[in-house]
């Protein structure tokens, strides 16, 4: 245990001394701008793009040593199949009807939450009540309430609308309530203080402060409710007769048409990228990242 | 404003405050009375635990007392107000979705205090007082924690409150950035003269920074003494009446002999 202290413990005598620092121009990178390349290099979307070139390379060149187009078509035979069918326009037209049933259902999802939470926020038994639905309905598969919501509301867009709002609701309403659950003590006392209190202190202190929770629920509850819409529709696009994206899979697996089907998967993943890397990158970019409250 | 100069601007009688954690009812202070007047820089000062930020809480208005009173001007505070601004010892006081400039301008626009330009004109005033114009557009996440204390200084200094109220808001500093700081605000108090109320537990920032000095006892926070501590600041840590000053309020603390050392000296 005992470490050998040559010189007993005792420290040398030294002389004190005191220098001028050096000049700061002499030290060469103090700070530089980075040049073009560490730019692009360092750009986050560069680097996407980088990962889905790759992705589409072993695709393709898997697809090709395949060699069958049934089982799994190449990329190239894929992108033909998406651009004819975007320009003869079934595609579009069967993405605009799945995302008007969308925009319907994650609009009304989205106002439910709000007066979930309302309640949630306004008083101890409202938290209880959300957080036991949550606890309840969050782990509901939208799908497996298909059937209910066919009886209830028959074929068509409300039942859809129905399953939508089913996904979409619980994950944006337990986000939120977190969120507002973690806004720091400090802050809300700071609000207080000025003399906030009821709408304006639930909008102006704790739903910025909570920005970064409530963004994060509608980024699962848009992914929740569009898997849930194209799952849906593959279920019952039969008989529905303007149907999805889920319908133009569905009927081009029947076809034994696997181009196709992949070019339907293609459109919804291009929308999920479209909707992530746009839409939410912008609102990101505008809002937690500048005020630092997410890096 | 010409009422009776005597007249205190906050009286605090008697005030016995309690809380309640899962488990305990916790009594911070016991039958406390003290007055702040026009122009103070009063300081409560004690060991950790015994009730001092509890009680700013109060005069705060962010709980009530339950026994006792405390009046500002003569009436009783029931609720949080903008009239007493509070400065806190943590950074996340400041608003992270607005910037300096925004977060200055920010309690006076939801008070309606003052007019849209005047309000403006003085966020900016308030940003120059703290010396940090360059900053003004800035988010805080890019602040100092020195800086964003400044801010926070400089936010309810601009509303003009009757009284300002600090809870230990240099304790999260380093050791240098709070004598900066702790000069800043005296030479701040110097211009505007304003009353603040300042909580600490480091004998030495009561004696630099307060005119006054309430002692109070350890848990639960019963007063000990009042002391005039006007003539000393940070020109005079080296005179003989400081270092009394700080015996003093050393006894005081300690009289009772117990080593407690978790009271900070420093």
């Amino acid at each position: 245990m005992t470490i050998d202290v040559h010189h007993h413990g005792i420290a040398p005598m030294r002389p004190e001394f005191e220098v001028e620092p050096t000049e700061s121009v002499t030290i060469g990178d103090v700070e530089r701008p980075l040049s073009l390349s560490e730019r692009v290099l360092n750009n986050e979307s560069f680097q996407r793009l980088m990962i889905l070139i790759v992705l589409i390379v072993i695709w393709e060149l898997y697809a090709r040593w395949l060699n069958n187009s049934l089982l799994f078509p190449t990329f190239t035979e894929t992108v033909q199949t998406f651009w004819r069918d975007i320009s003869n326009g079934v595609l579009i037209n069967r993405t605009l009807t799945s995302l008007q049933t969308l925009a319907i259902g994650y609009v009304c999802g989205l106002v439910f939450a709000t007066v979930f939470t309302t309640f949630a926020v306004a008083s101890t038994i409202g938290t209880r009540i959300l957080s036991t639905l949550t606890a309840m309905f969050n782990p509901l598969p939208a799908i497996a309430l298909l059937p209910l919501a066919l009886i209830w509301f028959g074929l068509g867009t409300p039942s859809l609308v129905f399953v939508i709002i089913h996904s979409v609701l619980w994950a944006v309403a337990l986000n939120t309530l977190s969120g507002f659950r973690a806004v720091p003590e400090t802050l809300r006392m700071s609000g207080r203080n000025m003399g906030l209190t009821g709408a304006r202190y639930v909008g102006l202190i704790l739903i910025p402060a909570a920005f970064p929770s409530i963004l994060a629920g509608l980024k699962i509850g848009w992914a929740f409710a569009w898997r849930t819409l194209v799952a849906a529709e593959l279920v019952f696009g039969v008989s529905s007769r303007s149907g999805g994206i889920g319908w133009y899979i569905f009927e081009a697996r029947n076809d034994l048409d696997t181009a196709t089907v992949f070019s339907g998967l293609l459109a919804v993943i291009l929308i999920g990228l479209l909707v992530e890397s746009v839409v939410f990158r912008t609102i990101e970019a505008r809002t937690v990242n500048l005020w630092g409250m997410q890096r | 404003m010409t009422a009776d100069m005597n007249a205190p601007l906050l009286a605090v009688n008697g005030v016995t405050l309690q809380y309640k954690t899962p488990r305990h009812l916790v009594t911070a202070t016991y039958r406390v009375d003290f007055s702040v007047h026009q122009g103070d820089r009063y300081v409560i000062l004690g060991p950790s635990g015994c009730g001092k930020s509890t009680l700013l809480k109060a005069v705060g208005g962010f709980m009530n007392p339950v026994e006792g009173s405390i009046r500002i001007r003569g009436k009783e505070i029931v609720a949080p107000g903008p009239d007493r601004m509070m400065v806190f010892q943590e950074f996340e006081q400041l608003m992270p979705w607005k910037t300096v400039f925004q977060n200055v301008l920010f309690p006076m626009k939801v008070t309606r205090k003052f007019a849209r330009a005047e309000a403006t004109e003085r966020a900016n005033a308030a940003i120059d007082k703290v010396n940090l114009t360059q900053f003004r557009d800035v988010y805080p996440h890019m602040l100092s924690g020195g800086m964003k204390m400044r801010v926070a200084i400089a936010r309810a200094m601009a509303l003009e409150p009757d009284i300002l109220l600090m809870d230990e808001p240099f304790a999260a500093l380093d050791a240098l950035t709070r004598r900066t700081m702790q000069q800043e605000l005296l030479s701040l108090w110097e211009q505007l003269r304003f009353t603040v109320l300042f909580v600490t537990h480091s004998i030495e920032e009561a004696i630099i920074v307060g005119s006054r000095i309430l002692v109070l006892s350890p848990h639960p926070g019963r007063v000990r003494a009042e002391l005039d501590a006007s003539g000393l600041d940070y020109s005079t840590i080296d005179r003989p009446e400081f270092g009394a000053m700080s015996k003093r309020i050393h006894d005081l603390l300690f009289a009772d002999g117990r080593p407690e050392k978790q009271a900070a000296t420093a």
